[in-house]
């Protein structure tokens, strides 16, 4: 039946070709310009970030990347802070949403009863439909108050005396800082990463699986030995696709991160990443101005991580590639 | 067919009558400074029904708003800081004041209570500068004798944004203390030694009343408003003086307004035993060679009218009106310097 349809297709094709071949190029030539577009569109983005930087990076040059001041009186801008900001508060965002949204996609595809998996998978969608700064306002007026009182006093009373990781937890309890913003992204990105994981692991054949509890496996070896390297590249998607969210999210970062130009060996410490810095200095940055360079030159800075992790991600998935992996 | 032309005629007075109204609801365009914007508002919807003149004011910064003004892509631009004379002569630029305000500093400390605390400007300089960490801190101890102040730590907050409130508060530090001008100085965002930042004065005022032991200063509008605990400050006559609308008045009123070029006046720690010592103007900037003289005779009409009229409504919403003298030349100025 469907190779009648297709045939029935191919021939309106042919048809159409013979007798309107000006359709078909005016199509073909939207269709490139839609690619083509898309590409000249970040090209024109990436290159008026770089021009707008250019003052910035020329008055400072590479010490632009390794120094932490941000002094608009003195006129010394650096970068150093919102790019560590960024990525710590990225990293530890990942190492929180990672575990639980890999639990939450295993438990969803292997555990779960079957009228279970549609409530929690809608509720999953609505987690990663809800706007950014609705997660700062409640990361700020319902998530800091209770990081300042009881849980960061708690910590800093267990751990803050310990020798080496003491230093993570020391400093007043503010409730905000690095920590904080970390935990908001982490909820902001899971429902990300446990959706792509879900949808993957259910790519997986049923005969592997099968042919693997055949053999006597448990479901954890099959879910070890069958579902994760089948599924290993959009894995891997799926969590870059989280990092990229928690790189660029300004609005709920800004709310809970204390925005400070310090780097604090703290966890509670307050900080900054390059879009919370971006977002609150841009409106009071005179045209022309150094500052606003900088933050310019920032964003570009920010566009060259994105593409680093990107870049990483595709090496690491490279260097291993697995018989399994299709995907 | 005498009815129609009755109702034709009915018909065409109604429409003449209406008509002036629907002609002169003018509109004039500006952006900038979110200090004033409350009462740019409330003026605007009070100018639209007395004078016909509506006004569409964007709220942006006051650094966008200086550089819409100078791209000419606004009628009028506005801003907390006064612009230095180069850059408005450059940019053709006139200035001038419409209200003034003030900032306050507000505290959240377990067992004080509005306007019990003494602060100098000097302690709050070495408060933001990290130097004083305690509340018990001998040097506030002894100016606060009778106050019970806890050995909790201070937790200092400020306006992560760029903002006119931080530019005036940085002022007044820098006029006050000379190790602040020196290490850190005056701006719309400065390199803040200690403390929180936080975004906006709605950010600070929650953040401050979120944490123990903080500090922060916000307009004075947001302090009233949502019953904060606010200090008293000494000021430069060494009196110590609570935020009322009377201390902001008296420093208006001790401005030295007549040797101010361009309006740029500094009210920062203004003289007078009752005045309080951070207020501060906020601007207006509108083309001295306006692409469309009407339009910019509109906005002058505007602010006319609102110095005229739009006294009460400043007050009400805890601005301070310009003096009558102030608002005079002004007048002036417009008259002289703008082609029309």
């Amino acid at each position: 039946m469907s190779q009648t349809a297709a045939a029935a297709r191919t021939d309106t094709a042919r048809t159409g070709a013979r007798h309107g071949s000006l359709g078909d190029s005016i199509f073909a030539a939207l269709a490139t310009g839609a690619g083509v577009f898309v590409l000249v569109l970040l090209g024109a983005i990436i290159v008026s970030l770089f021009i707008g930087g250019l003052p910035s990076f020329r008055a400072f040059g590479l010490g632009f990347l390794a120094t932490s001041d941000w002094d608009p009186v003195q006129q010394i801008f650096g970068a150093m802070v919102p790019i560590y900001g960024t990525i710590v508060t990225s990293i530890l965002a990942l190492l929180m949403a990672v575990p639980i949204a890999f639990g939450t996609a295993f438990y969803l595809t292997e555990l779960a009863p079957g009228w279970f998996r549609r409530p929690v998978g809608i509720a999953i969608e609505l987690l990663a439909a809800v706007p950014s700064i609705i997660y700062g306002m409640w990361g700020f007026f319902v998530i800091v108050p209770i990081m300042a009182d009881p849980i960061e006093p708690f910590l800093i009373d267990q751990f803050g005396d310990l020798p080496v990781i003491g230093a993570l937890f020391q400093g007043p309890a503010f409730g905000t800082g690095i920590f904080t913003a970390s935990l908001i992204l982490a909820i902001m990105v899971l429902p990300f990463i446990a959706a792509t994981m879900r949808d993957v692991f259910l790519t997986v054949p049923a005969v592997y699986k099968e042919s693997a509890y055949g053999v006597g496996c448990t479901t954890w070896e099959v879910m070890r030995s069958i579902v994760i390297p089948y599924t290993r590249v959009s894995v891997v998607g799926g969590i870059m696709l989280g990092l990229g969210r928690a790189l660029g999210e300004t609005m709920a970062v800004t709310f809970v991160i204390g925005n400070t130009n310090r780097i604090s060996s703290s966890l509670f410490g307050p900080g900054n990443t390059i879009a919370s810095i971006v977002a609150l200095e841009f409106p009071e940055s005179a045209a022309g101005s150094l500052k606003l360079s900088s933050l310019l030159a920032l964003g570009f800075i920010l566009f060259v991580i994105s593409f680093i992790v990107l870049a990483i991600s595709r090496l690491l998935l490279r260097q291993k590639p697995m018989p399994g992996a299709k995907a | 067919m005498k009815l129609v032309t009755t109702a034709l005629a009915i018909t065409l007075a109604g429409l003449t009558a209406a008509a002036p109204v629907a002609v002169r609801a003018q509109q004039v365009t500006g952006a900038g400074a979110t200090f004033p914007a409350p009462v740019y508002a409330k003026w605007g919807e009070a100018a639209k029904a007395a004078i016909g003149i509506e006004l569409n004011y964007q709220a942006i910064g006051s650094g966008g708003g200086q550089n819409q003004i100078i791209n000419r892509t606004v009628d009028f631009g506005a801003s907390d800081a006064p612009v230095e004379a180069p850059h408005l002569e450059q940019n053709k630029l006139l200035q001038f004041p419409t209200v003034m305000g003030a900032v306050v500093p507000i505290v959240n400390i377990p067992g004080v209570e509005s306007n019990k605390l003494k602060l100098t400007g000097e302690l709050m300089a070495e408060i933001y500068l990290g130097q004083i960490t305690k509340w018990n801190d001998p040097k506030l101890v002894e100016l606060n004798q009778g106050v019970t102040l806890p050995n909790l730590a201070i937790a200092p907050v400020y306006r992560a944004d760029g903002s006119g409130t931080t530019f005036v508060f940085t002022s007044y530090l820098s006029t006050v203390s000379p190790a602040w001008k020196g290490k850190v100085g005056a701006s719309t965002s400065v390199k803040w030694a200690a403390g929180n930042g936080a975004k906006g004065n709605d950010g600070v005022a929650a953040t401050v009343r979120q944490v123990r032991g903080s500090i922060g200063y916000v307009e004075n509008a947001y302090a009233t408003q949502n019953k904060l605990v606010t200090t008293q400050l000494r000021n430069h006559d060494g009196q110590f003086v609570a935020p009322t609308l009377a201390a902001f008045t008296a420093a208006a009123e001790n401005g030295d307004w007549k040797n101010a070029p361009n309006y740029a006046i500094n009210l920062i720690d203004a003289k007078g035993a009752t005045s309080w010592p951070i207020v501060s103007a906020t601007f207006i900037l509108l083309p001295k060679d306006p692409k469309d003289p009407v339009r910019s005779a509109n906005v002058t009409r505007f602010f006319d009218w609102a110095y005229t009229n739009g006294g009460p409504i400043a007050s009400g919403l805890e601005y301070i009106p310009l003096p009558k003298a102030v608002q005079d030349s002004v007048r002036a100025s417009w008259k002289a310097e703008i082609k029309g």
